[in-house]
């Protein structure tokens, strides 16, 4: 069994089928992308890996350990939220540090919180992160005083920091300066280069080409194709794949 | 005919009893109105719906009236008029519920002004809702409610003054005392006093600004 499964997930806001049965599945490691026009569900299913969301059906396994059966408890208690959401990291669009804090304590916060470890360890763990991102010279710093990257930069640390097994990326660079996208995704590119399992959700094709293991074109709520990026990209075989790739510009 | 000082004197023990009021009423005031803000964002709609009707009794009738309410009707329903020997504490229990009231649409506006993304942040993290709130949202709540609740805590500063109604000798109440012998300086020698307390305040409160500028939402 791959590292992790989904399985007919599927969620609705009203009457709004949003995601309407998608099956995948990630081995350790491996970069996947998720591509695909806005409304198409991009968001929402990671949303619903990161339990922001409840998926209304559906399986989500993880190394052979079923987290998440949607038949089995239609209601979550916080509690168990909050132990699945362990598993994934996930970096939002609009980076969302926490403004009161300077950098390092935002990267430490969670941790020291959640007792992951001594507060030593946990300094040295979010220093090196810091480090690792490019920002050591950044740490007492507020997030009001960076810019988009090196905010977007921080919120990757800090999702690191919590060690998940698979780190998931909202568009991390759409609100970001042109300027700016390239060191963020020279981030994720490093990261990759680590062996991190890792799901992201972009507008950058070229990026998604050149990193992904695999890519996943979603159309209405459903995994329209899905393959490797030379698949994909160089010989989409659904109409609707072959015109969103020729709508946008590489 | 009253000296300088001895007037002095006089309105000073009336300050104290506003000053003591004031404190008392902040004490209890506050903490009160984070909790009745909980209960009107609640997402149980009784509560929620109570905890409004409430809000909208306390915020639409007059603070005098209010006072004279709690000092009279538990003596009139139960025969037992609790406050008889402790006017100061009716004036203290009124001023209590009516700021509490007002405070809370203070927090409540500062807290559902926190974009949700910051719930978000800290819950992806793994955080309990007691954590997201207590380090993340709350000091950015603080930070927002600074300038709304300076303004309400000048305004209690000089609302003390209607506990006078019930007889608590507060420094208007004591300044009238000279009024009743036909003197009538000491009740405008009152504003002196009230000047300089909201003086203070208001240095208080732009150091507190201050303090919160270091970062910017």
């Amino acid at each position: 069994m791959a590292f992790l499964e989904i399985s007919n997930l599927t969620k609705s806001f009203g009457k709004t089928e949003v995601l309407k049965g998608i099956n995948f599945s990630i081995e350790k490691g491996e970069v996947v992308s998720i591509i695909g026009s806005s409304g198409s569900g991009k968001t929402t299913l990671l949303r619903c890996l990161n339990f922001l969301e409840i998926a209304n059906g559906g399986t989500i396994t993880i190394d052979d350990n079923c987290i998440f059966d949607a038949s089995l408890h239609k209601k979550l208690s916080e509690a168990q939220k909050r132990i699945n959401r362990l598993h994934f990291g996930l970096v939002f669009q609009s980076f969302n540090l926490f403004p009161q804090y300077n950098v390092l304590k935002n990267v430490m916060l969670a941790p020291t919180l959640l007792k992951t470890g001594s507060k030593e360890d946990i300094r040295e763990t979010a220093e090196q992160l810091l480090e690792r991102v490019g920002l050591g010279d950044k740490m007492d710093a507020y997030p009001c005083e960076l810019s988009g990257g090196q905010q977007q930069r921080v919120a990757i640390a800090r999702a690191l920091a919590m060690h998940p097994e698979i780190l998931c990326f909202d568009e991390p660079t759409s609100a970001l300066d042109p300027s700016l996208t390239g060191e963020v995704l020279r981030v994720i590119r490093d990261l990759k280069d680590d062996g991190r399992t890792m799901i992201v959700v972009t507008h950058e094709m070229d990026f998604a080409k050149s990193v992904s293991d695999k890519v996943i074109f979603m159309a209405d709520g459903v995994i329209e194709e899905m393959g490797t990026p030379e698949d994909v990209f160089d010989n989409p075989q659904s109409p609707k794949t072959k015109a969103f790739l020729s709508n946008t510009k590489f | 005919m009253y000296s300088f000082s001895e007037v002095s004197l006089v309105l000073l023990d009336g300050f104290l009893v506003t000053l003591k009021l004031f404190a008392l009423t902040l004490l209890f005031a506050l903490p009160l109105g984070l909790i009745l803000s909980f209960g009107s964002m609640s997402k149980f709609k009784p509560l929620s719906y109570l905890t409004k009707l409430f809000i909208w009794i306390i915020r639409g009738t007059p603070l005098m009236l209010q006072i004279l309410v709690v000092f009279f009707v538990p003596g009139m329903l139960f025969d037992n008029p609790i406050f008889a020997q402790n006017r100061f504490l009716a004036a203290l229990v009124t001023f209590v519920i009516n700021y509490a009231a007002y405070f809370s649409e203070i927090y409540r506006g500062g807290i559902e002004g926190i974009p949700r993304g910051q719930y978000e942040a800290g819950q992806v993290l793994g955080l309990t809702k007691t954590q997201i709130f207590f380090k993340v949202v709350l000091m950015q709540v603080v930070k927002r409610i600074i300038a709304p609740m300076s303004n309400e805590i000048i305004t209690l500063v000089k609302d003390t003054s209607l506990v006078r109604v019930i007889s608590v000798i507060e420094i208007i109440k004591a300044a009238e005392t000279f009024q009743a012998k036909g003197i009538i300086w000491p009740l405008f020698y009152t504003a002196v006093f009230y000047l300089a307390f909201c003086g203070i305040l208001t240095l208080l409160f732009g150091y507190i600004e201050k303090k919160l500028s270091y970062y910017k939402n």
